[in-house]
This record gives structure tokens, sequence and C-alpha cells, in this order.
């Protein structure tokens, strides 16, 4: 029903008839007229942020947890410039958010005014579209359409910008959640005969493999319950991008482990020698491929994608089907089901057999310690304490990041929030207040760096103000561990910048921020200490004094391909070729 | 890997005419490194708020699949056709060159631009506005003819490029 509103108000009505509940935001001069409607109504909780890096992150961590679209409000100017790194991490990602920005008045547009910046401008190729909306008439129809390019094809954010004045501005707002639009309409059906296909090539496979990503956990929980059952029915291994952890259970019986740069020896040595791959919901990202020209070099390459411009652009691949996961998957099935023909069992064996002998290196094996807590033993200790717990996890970047995915075993989607694409050190305090306000009784966990974590800190003022009971996990090791690997390993073992000094007092700082702080350096203090964690009914900072200098292992470096794996520092490395070096 | 050869390519792109949306098309293009050799955008269909952008760009076969895949999923890309590939196509350009000179010369200049069928839309007794069209390399031929005549400033178009026969770029796919 069309009605005569403020663009303000437009905002709020649109956002509830959209289903939204919570916003993340901070305020500014140019979004006042919004913020001033946001306390005259009772639909939507807004969650105060302390940076607006924080607010997007923390929608996607409300996103991702929830499978739900995440909504941010940010004013002109800084507040837009600050939340162009979550924006980038969202589009990296494929997470669904919509971020509406203030903007200068239309009249004032160009004129270098105060806190003015060209927001759809700089936005631009940060998110998957952006608006500016100059006509408080088209408001209402913007709004809703960005909810549905952000949430339909490949996920991705949408930034909606308007001026102050359409703001204050009177207009019709038509009420249409349900958007058709006029050019973007993604496929979402698989080509049949590319898929029967597919389903042929897989079953005459001797040496097969199935490479699932993060596609299926933005498909949806029916994407992970099908490739569940593709996996049953076929028999086949299973491995996973960092991005796709908990699709397919990590207890699962047909699992290899995550597979990539720091994936386990026997999912990249089979990722090299299959014969057949189906990869879906991924994209033969640089982290998992490798030497591009070593990759996979003996297999007929299967790919599943709902975006086509992921298909064929770093890999070729012989079969690709652009749609949606799930309904892919769920032809694939279908089709698997009704064919009379099975796979050859005796190959299927031999492929088994060949795993196991992998299985046996203990790729992800370290040494213990009882003196120093290895950062992978503390993992480990989190996962077994918390395992039976409705916990969700969030990481920052570098080698704790790596670490979690290795050993805290993930058995279902929306569960595992990490940031892959863009790597972006801060990511997990604000994901944590996002995915913590999403499931208020959840236990949700920051596994952390002490470097990351500093990036971002400000944060834990939002997770006191509404008693967003997160924990920072922190594997402290006083350096920045990831960029101090890379520099033993290829830059002579000079360690440049990367020593973290001053560190704050992470307990003090969790009482100055009026949290709660531990720390621990023994191992045999662990177990108790994380128990004592689970049991605080208010955000915590824990401070996890682990081993200096330990590495993560496995890793390909840089420019090597999947069989020239580093197992661990013991290992004499193969000097990296300069070509090598030049890659990230 | 197998050496791929870089190729030229002719793609129309049919586009809502919204601000911002050659600040798209130009972005994806650096921002990915592709390369632009030529660039025509104007409306075409004022009362569907239509442009037609024309860009002829080279890359390897798969770049170019990139380059498709691409724009077609820009949310204002109504239809995306790759000219080179989809069947006969014809492709024109339109030039304004200036000569400057006299004598010999300028004889020598006007007999040149009879041949190329380029008329001459403006003259002074120290120069000639040539208007020369048709495909890119006349062009560059006849440029480089006036070169030595004089040649003293040149506007290009761009290409605009259509397939020939029935059918074509439609808004509704």
């Amino acid at each position: 029903m069309a009605r005569e509103m403020t663009g303000a108000e437009m905002v709020i009505k649109a956002l509830v008839d959209q289903g939204v509940t919570d916003i993340f935001g901070y305020p500014g001069g140019a979004v006042l007229p919004i913020y001033d409607e946001l306390c005259q109504q009772e639909d939507l909780t807004h969650v105060l942020v302390r940076h607006e890096q924080g607010a997007v992150h923390a929608a996607e961590g409300y996103a991702r947890s929830t499978g739900k679209v995440g909504v941010v409000l940010v004013t002109s100017g800084p507040g837009a410039t600050n939340a162009v790194t979550g924006l980038t991490d969202a589009l990296m990602d494929s997470i669904p958010i919509v971020c509406i920005t203030g903007q200068v008045p239309t009249h004032l547009i160009g004129n270098d005014a105060f806190q003015e910046c060209d927001t759809v401008g700089i936005t631009r190729p940060c998110t998957k579209h952006n608006y500016l909306v100059k006509d408080v008439e088209d408001l209402g129809r913007v709004l809703h359409e960005a909810f549905y390019v952000a949430s339909n094809g490949r996920p991705g954010p949408v930034v909606v910008d308007i001026p102050k004045d359409v703001q204050f501005a009177t207009g019709t707002y038509a009420a249409t959640p349900q958007v058709r639009h006029k050019t973007y309409r993604p496929k979402i059906k698989g080509d049949q005969p590319a898929i029967r296909e597919a389903v042929e090539a897989l079953a005459s496979a001797k040496k097969p493999i199935i490479y699932s990503g993060g596609g299926i956990i933005n498909s949806g929980p029916s994407a992970s319950r099908l490739l569940r059952d593709l996996v049953r029915i076929t028999g086949y291994p299973i491995t996973s991008t960092l991005m796709g952890l908990g699709a397919y259970p990590a207890s699962g019986d047909n699992w290899m482990g995550m597979l990539g740069m720091h994936g386990t020896y026997e999912a990249n040595m089979a990722m090299h020698d299959c014969d057949v791959m189906l990869c879906i919901g991924a994209r033969f990202d640089d982290r998992i491929t490798g030497r591009l020209d070593a990759f996979a070099p003996h297999a007929k390459k299967i790919h599943v994608d709902i975006d086509a411009s992921s298909i064929n652009k770093n890999v070729h691949v012989d079969i690709p089907i652009i749609g949606d996961c799930a309904h892919v998957l769920e032809d694939m099935v279908r089709i698997w089901k009704a064919r009379s023909a099975q796979p050859d069992k005796k190959a299927l064996e031999a492929w088994w057999a060949q795993i196991a002998e992998w299985r046996k290196k203990d790729s992800l094996g370290y040494e213990k310690n009882d003196d120093i807590i290895m950062p992978q033993y503390a993992i480990e200790r989190l996962y077994e304490l918390t395992k039976d717990r409705d916990v969700y996890i969030s990481t920052e970047v570098g080698q704790h990041q790596m670490w979690a995915a290795q050993h805290f075993h993930f058995q279902e989607p929306n569960r595992w929030m990490t940031s892959g694409g863009l790597g972006t050190m801060g990511y997990g305090l604000p994901a944590a207040v996002g995915i913590q306000k999403a499931h208020p009784d959840a236990l949700v966990i920051d596994i952390a760096g002490e470097a990351s974590v500093l990036m971002t800190m400000q944060e834990m003022s939002t997770a006191v103000q509404y008693r967003l009971p997160i924990k920072i996990f922190i594997l402290n090791n006083e350096y920045m561990g990831m960029v101090r690997q890379w520099q033993q390993l290829l830059h002579g073992n000079r360690i440049s910048q990367s020593y973290m000094e001053s560190l704050p007092d992470f307990v003090k700082l969790a009482e100055a921020y009026g949290a709660v702080g531990f720390r621990v350096d023994k191992p045999g203090d662990l177990d108790d200490a994380i128990k004592e964690m689970i049991e605080v009914d208010q955000p915590v900072i824990f401070d996890c004094r682990v081993h200096k200098l330990a590495n993560c292992y496995p890793m390909i470096p840089s420019g090597k391909a999947h069989n020239e794996m580093l197992l661990g520092d013991g290992v004499e490395a193969e000097e990296v070729s300069d070509a090598g070096k030049v890659l990230v | 890997m197998k050496p791929e050869i870089s190729e030229s390519h002719t793609i129309s792109v049919l586009v809502d005419n919204e601000p911002g949306v050659l600040a798209r098309v130009i972005g994806l293009f650096s921002g990915r490194g592709y390369n632009i050799d030529s660039l025509t955008v104007t409306e075409t269909e004022h009362e569907a708020h239509l442009s037609r952008i024309t860009v002829v760009t080279a890359g390897t076969p798969m770049v170019i699949e990139q380059i498709k895949a691409q724009l077609e999923r820009l949310v204002p890309v109504h239809s995306v056709m790759d000219l080179t590939v989809s069947g006969p196509s014809i492709e024109r350009e339109l030039a304004l060159i200036k000569v400057e000179g006299k004598g010999e010369k300028r004889v020598e200049a006007l007999r040149l631009a009879d041949a190329f069928r380029a008329r001459v839309i403006d003259a002074t007794t120290e120069s000639f506005v040539f208007e020369v069209t048709g495909r890119t390399n006349k062009i560059d031929q006849f440029i480089s003819l006036m070169k030595p005549l004089g040649l003293s400033e040149v506007a290009r178009t761009g290409v605009a490029a259509i397939s020939r026969g029935v059918g074509g770029l439609s808004s509704d796919s």
C-alpha cells in the first residue's frame, strides 16, 4: 500500500518490511533524520559500534551466522570511508550487506562540503552495486532493490547513499519487498545436459575429489544437506576451502580436511593426483591452486558456480555449470540415484588406500610441549571443551586463523566466520559482536591474534554496552606470526617490523572496558581457564600466551604446486623462485 | 600452459542510461586490467533510457570470456554481445581531421580526400577540416597520409558497431 512519508521514515519502513530486526551503525550529521526516526520506533534494534568498519564486520558476522542480509547505517564522508574495508571484505567473501550512508544535501554535492565524499564513486569497486538516491520518490524502490541485489545471485554488499534533504523530503512509499528486477536476474537452475555430463564424469572417475567452498554456505542449509547426500551416495573424498568449512562435517567419514596453502597433505595431494574434480561453490582462488600450471594436471574439472565470471577465470574447466549450489546438487543427487551403472569400486578402494597413505604423514601434527602452550594445542583444547555447546567461531587473520581452521572441527554450516578473500585483520572481534547479537544464548568465540585484534579492539566497548558475552581468545605470541613466518621462509629470516612491542596488558585492558580478563601461560592451566571463561556471562579477553616462534604448517609456499608442500620447520625448503616471491 | 594469443573483439553492451553506468564499465576494465582500444557511448533508445556502449578490447580468449561475464553481472547491464564472434557485423568510425598548408600540399590533400571519400566540412585559405567515415584501419591510413601534408588535429568518435541481418542486441535478455 502506498502512502506519504518522509525519506527517513521510508528507510525505517523499508527495513521493517524486509524483515530486518537488527542494524549496526554510527550516527553523524548526514544521517540525523534517520536516527531521529530510529529512536521513535521499536521494530528495529540498533547496535552502536565504535568505528564504522566495526559496523560492517558486525553486520557480516550477523549475516553469515543467520543467512539474512546484514544492515549498516553510517554517516557521510568519514562514516562512509571507514566502512570501505568492511564493504570490500563483504564483496570478496560474498556476504549480503545493505549499507545505508548519509550524504550531504543534493545542492551541496560536488561542493567539497563538510563531511562530503563521493561515496558512490569510492564504493563502486568495493560493492556489488550502489545507488545515490536524489529523489525521495525513488527511495522505497531503491531500498527494496538493494536487498534484492545484495541477497540474490552471488551475494554481496550494496550501498544506498541518501542525501540529507532526501531524508527530510516527503514522498510516496510503495511497499514492494518483492522485486522483479528489470536486468539483474541471476541463473539459479543449472543446465541439465551439463549436469548429466558432470554426473557421468563423476561416475566414471577412478580418483575423484569433491572440493566445496563458501558458495555452499551462501546457498543455505539445504545445500549443505545435499552436499552431504552426494558425498554419502558416491562415497567420494571431500575437501573444502577456508570459506566452506562446516558444509560437510569435519567428523564425516569422507572428510580430508581443508585444502590449499595451509590445507592438509592428503587434501592437497588428492587434489593434485585426482582424475575428476567437482568444484562446487568455490572459485579456484590462488590460496587453493598454488602454482597454476601444476594444478591438478590430470583432472577433468567440473565447476558449479552461480557467478559466470568465476568460471574459467583462473583455471580452465571442462564442464562449467552456472547455477545455485543447492539446485545443482539436487539435480546431481537425483541423476546419480537414477543411473544404474556403479562407479569403479576397485579403483575407488585403491584411491582411498592412497589417501590413507598420505594421511599417515599426519600433516597437522606438531611437537607437544609440557611447559609452553603450543598454539595448535590451545585450539584443540578450545574445541574439545566447547564442541558440545552451541558455538560460533570468528577469527582475525594470520597464523591463529589457519590453526583454527585446521584444529577446530566444524560440523555445521554458518558456524565459522572468517575473513577469507580480503584477509582483514581486525575482522573477528566486531564479527563476534554481530554473531552474538543474532544468537544471544550461543557461545561466540573470536579466535584472535594479539596483532589483529588491536586493530578493532574498540568494539569491546560495544560488546560491553549491549552485554554481548563474546569471548576473545587471543593466541598471543607477540609477533605478527604469519608475517614473521613469511620473512623466515622467503626473506632470509630478516624479521622486519613484525615484532609487537609494547603490547597492552590484555587483562587490564579487558577490565578497563568493563569486561573480564584471563591470562594463561602454562599448558596445565589451560583447561580450567577455558572452562571458567565459558561460564563467564560477560565479554572476555583471554590472553593465551603461546609458543612465540611456532609456525603454521603444512604450507604450500607461494609459487609452488600442491605436491611441493612444506610439512614443518625441520624440512629443508627448496629455494623459492623470484617469481614465487612476487606472489602474496 | 598453452601460450594464448591476444585477439581483438568488439563488444556491444546495452545499459540503463543512469548516472555512473559508464564509470562502472570503465572501472571494471581498469580495475581488472583489461584493455580498452576504443569506447563509444551514447543513448540509443530515449524512451527506454537505454544507452549502447561499444567497446573494442583485446585479450586472450580466456580474458575475453571474463570481460563478457564481468560485464553481464553489472546490475544496470541489459545485455552483452560479442560482435566479433556472433556472426557478421559492421563497424564504422567517424573522424574529423584538420590539415593546414598551402600550395601543392593542399591540392594533394584534397585529391587524397576524394579517394577516401572524405568530405570537406570546413575550409579556409590555409586549412581544411575533412570528415571521413569507415573502418578504423581506413581512418588510420587516411591520417597517416595526411601527416606529411600538414595534419594538425584529429577528433575521432571511436567505433560504432552492429550485427548484419535480422536480430541483434535487445533489452529483454
